[in-house]
């Protein structure tokens, strides 16, 4: 069952940027936003060596690693060849410009970081 | 086969290798020995290594390989028409091939006495044998021959404790493989060892004892006494050496109608031109009117020679170059080639009598034709294929004589030193990658380009001064396939334009955005790449200052959060202290942020200011507002700091008051954006302890003013800075210091430090620019205030410069 819970507008994340959600159970998430206004979340911890990409410059779908430069891809959470390793990814719903995570999904336990 | 000698039984070798079943073989040698390496004579007599050591094929080798040997029997005779061997005890034996490998005899001269017991030659064991027991009972000895063979023998006779003299008819040592220059400094050196020379005596006749000493039982009758001269003169002699050169052994071939002329005449394939059936190799042989006397020529041979008798035909011997190095201990001596010169040639000459060190390589046409190495020959064998490659010389000409080292650091040609390294061996120091990572990477990725391999492995992707050697293990691994990076590189993989051409078609066309400028340079992403969007938002706002506006999402974290990223996620602060300088309030201020918002550490940088480690992202914020002191700008590509000495107001030394110079350069430059960072230093006094020779710009107080040094770094890689100019006043190393940085802003490329740009563009076109053109550096000056005037700064007046405070607002479920 999904439980959406509406975080902000659309127009609240920069275009080609992103916002950080915190929650309770720890384990930020970063919701980014594309040049089309698309919207994709992410666990915020590079896999890498955790750092945290909602500090990364975002371009296509696509997010640069702010530590070390590793891309990640936005959809698919996956890092871009050679590198390789992938982050959690979130389920994201965008109605009438509110973006919206699934409480559900967020409550389940953050996985021990690398 | 008949002798047993190396050129022989390497054919042996390569033949079982390749056809180990076709033959029974059956090996004639008048030697009472296995095969041994001849050329390890030297090092025997001279008593470095013993017989033992030398054997290149023990007993059980011909075992192993069901070889019939007949060792100490000499082959007499060859019935061709009904292909049987005889030897000098009647053996006999059948073949289908017969391989001559007979070798050469030494030449013996034609002189009265040379019958005489203790006159012998210098070619095998009982030649060597019979040198090192007369060592034991005689004193002087005389070597006819002042060739390789010669002085090897005469060192070896003199190791061992007798009086050598060398009797050498040329005007110098070794003329066929040393030039005058080399021959006479071998001469000298072996002179210092004890060895006595007599150069261009004529030996008339070996002069025998008639009788022992008066009363004594003295040695044999008709050994010899002396050497005497064609002038009359008399060299005193136990043990006469001959070692007038070689000629090849062809007393057999002779005998049994094989066609002989400088040896047993052979074709490509080491066929006698005489009788198909039987071949011939080594010191015997004549291939195109040349028999060879070095081994590496006649290795050659076997093999082509294997291919045939193993009925494989395919090979052709086409003769060899040779080099010449002389095995005597503590002398370096190489040459290969025409080391002559003369004619249409040139000579490429170093000469270093203090460390005996001398090299001379002979060009022509732009080719490496011949080298004689005296000293220092580690480069013998690098020179020595080039001349069999016949290389085009002409790029590294200028380097050639220094060496390959010498090349390996810096161009491609000399990839041997990246061959050279061990898997171990780390060759990026930045990202801790090894060779064998690197090579692993190309053959099992597949990688042809640098670009991939620093994708791939990281070796070269941070400082990037391993950048030559990876590309040499990139050639080295990845040969024909490989790809040199081209000269002017890309932005980066969204276009094919380098940073030129986006600076100039910024300022061409007046573009303003990046999107124009990716629409109209054809970029193949729609909104580029990390790496490409914070160049060209640069190139826009240093070109067209209050036009263009800043774009933050393309800027890199620190730029956009005004703070240094850490390893955690944390940020640290930096807030600027003019020149370094601080106050009570300011520190008290710092302590108390410290406490209030918990930062973990507090450091002082190298640049003289304070840095607060582990403030969290939405304290950002509050920190600045109650630091209350402007942005220290130390996270960006920006004017960091300016550091000085406290100069002439309180140092006793200090001439110039260095720290009102650095302060009034701070005030002026700071918020100012730039390709990379930059960093000021100014000194009161040349005692400089303000570092000002490594800095971006370096101010330094002398009596009668300043001195303005530029483009130093201290960085990846020490550059020391140049001396720009000198001027008098305060204003002058203002004016000054902003010109040049303004160039810098307007021509350097992103992420090019000073040092980089200024060794792109050279230190003549700035001086041209900023000294010597003084409207011009009164443009450049202006263009900077423009630039700066008005600028915000970023922690107090965060709508001006554009900061997105909603970054500093985590959003909370």
């Amino acid at each position: 069952m999904n439980d959406w819970k509406t975080i902000c507008r659309v127009d609240d994340i920069p275009v080609l940027g992103a916002r950080t959600v915190t929650r309770a159970s720890g384990g930020d998430i970063a919701v980014f936003r594309t040049a089309d206004d698309k919207v994709f979340a992410l666990l915020d911890r590079c896999p890498h060596k955790g750092g945290p990409l909602s500090q990364g410059i975002v371009f296509g779908e696509s997010v640069a690693c702010p530590l070390h430069n590793w891309t990640i891809g936005l959809d698919d959470g996956c890092a871009a060849a050679p590198d390789v390793g992938c982050v959690q990814r979130f389920s994201v719903r965008v109605e009438d410009g509110a973006v919206a995570l699934d409480l559900a999904e967020l409550a389940q336990p953050v996985p021990v970081a690398a | 086969m008949v002798g047993n000698g190396m050129a022989g039984v390497r054919t042996l070798e390569e033949l079982l290798r390749i056809a180990p079943d076709l033959y029974e073989i059956t090996v004639f040698g008048a030697e009472p020995h296995p095969n041994y390496n001849r050329i390890l004579l030297s090092p025997v007599l001279a008593g470095e290594q013993t017989l033992a050591d030398i054997v290149l094929n023990p007993l059980s080798w011909y075992d192993e390989h069901d070889i019939t040997l007949h060792l100490g029997k000499k082959v007499v005779d060859v019935h061709r028409s009904r292909r049987i061997v005889v030897a000098d005890d009647g053996t006999e034996a059948p073949y289908d091939r017969l391989l001559v490998a007979t070798g050469s005899n030494p030449f013996i001269l034609p002189l009265p006495g040379k019958d005489l017991a203790g006159v012998i030659s210098y070619r095998d064991i009982a030649d060597t044998n019979a040198m090192i027991e007369t060592a034991k009972t005689h004193k002087h000895a005389v070597v006819i021959g002042g060739g390789l063979l010669g002085l090897e023998a005469a060192n070896g006779l003199m190791l061992r404790g007798m009086s050598v003299t060398v009797v050498h008819i040329a005007p110098w040592l070794m003329e066929r493989q040393l030039d005058e220059v080399a021959g006479n400094m071998l001469q000298k050196s072996l002179e210092s060892r004890g060895l006595k020379f007599l150069i261009g005596a004529q030996t008339a006749a070996l002069v025998g004892e008639e009788t022992g000493p008066e009363g004594e039982p003295g040695p044999a009758r008709g050994r010899v006494r002396a050497v005497r001269f064609k002038d009359g003169s008399e060299e005193r002699a136990d043990l006469v050496v001959m070692a007038a050169g070689i000629r090849p052994n062809t007393a057999l071939a002779e005998k049994i109608g094989l066609h002989c002329s400088r040896g047993i005449v052979v074709n490509d394939t080491m066929q006698t031109i005489t009788d198909g059936r039987i071949y011939a190799v080594g010191e015997c042989a004549a291939h195109r009117g040349i028999a060879y006397g070095l081994v590496a020529p006649l290795f050659e041979q076997a093999k082509v020679c294997a291919t045939h008798l193993g009925e494989f035909g395919i090979g052709r011997y086409l003769g060899s170059q040779t080099s010449t190095k002389l095995k005597v201990t503590g002398i370096d001596l190489f040459s290969a080639g025409d080391f002559a010169g003369g004619g249409e040639s040139e000579e490429i000459l170093l000469s270093d009598p203090y460390n005996s060190v001398y090299k001379k390589l002979v060009v022509k046409d732009d080719k490496l034709i011949g080298a004689c190495l005296y000293g220092d020959t580690a480069d013998g064998s690098w020179y020595f294929d080039m001349i069999r490659e016949a290389k085009n010389i002409a790029q590294i000409r200028d380097q050639l004589m220094f060496g390959e080292q010498h090349l390996g650091d810096t161009g491609h040609a000399g990839n041997n030193r990246a061959s050279a390294m061990a898997d171990s061996a780390e060759v990026c120091g930045c990202n801790g990658v090894r060779k064998g990572t690197i090579v692993k990477a190309i053959r099992e990725q597949g990688l042809f380009t640098l670009d991939e391999v620093r994708k791939c492995t990281k070796a070269s992707g941070s400082c990037g001064s391993c950048t030559g050697l990876v590309e040499q293990i990139l050639m080295a691994t990845a040969g024909a396939g490989y790809t040199a990076a081209p000269k002017l590189k890309p932005v980066c993989g969204c276009t094919d334009a380098n940073h030129q051409q986006v600076r100039d078609a910024i300022r061409e066309q007046h573009l303003l955005t990046i999107a124009q400028v990716y629409e109209h340079l054809d970029w193949r992403t729609p909104n580029g790449c990390a790496s490409c969007r914070p160049a060209v938002n640069y190139y826009l706002i240093s070109t067209w200052p209050h036009e263009a506006l800043d774009d933050p999402q393309s800027r890199f974290i620190n730029e956009r959060a005004h703070a240094n990223i850490q390893k955690n996620g944390t940020f640290s602060v930096v807030p600027r202290m003019w020149a370094g300088e601080t106050n009570s309030s300011e520190l008290r201020r710092i302590a108390d942020v410290v406490d209030k918002y918990k930062i973990p550490t507090v450091k002082v940088t190298g640049g003289q200011r304070i840095d607060l480690l582990g403030v969290k992202k939405e304290d950002l914020q509050a920190v600045w507002q109650d630091l209350g002191m402007p942005s220290g700008h130390a996270y960006g590509k920006t004017l960091r700091t300016v550091k000085t000495c406290v100069g002439s107001e309180w140092c006793r030394f200090g001439t110039q008051d260095s720290t009102r110079m650095g302060k009034e350069l701070e005030r002026d430059l700071w918020r100012m954006y730039a390709p990379h960072k930059v960093k000021l230093a100014v000194s009161g006094c040349p005692r400089n302890c303000a570092e000002s020779g490594i800095k971006d710009v370096g101010v330094i107080g002398v009596d009668s003013g300043w001195e303005i040094y530029v483009a130093g770094n201290g960085g990846i890689k020490t550059d020391v800075a140049q001396f720009l100019c000198k001027v008098t006043t305060h204003q002058e190393v203002l004016d000054v210091s902003a010109a040049f940085l303004q160039l810098y802003r307007e021509e350097g490329w992103y992420l090019e430090r000073t040092v980089h740009y200024v060794g792109r563009v050279g230190l003549d076109h700035v001086k041209a620019r900023v000294i010597d053109d003084v409207e011009n550096q009164k443009r450049l000056f202006e263009r900077l205030r423009f630039s700066l005037d008005g600028l915000p700064d970023p922690w107090f007046e965060h709508d001006k410069a554009r900061v997105d405070v909603r970054q500093f607002e985590p959003i909370a479920i």
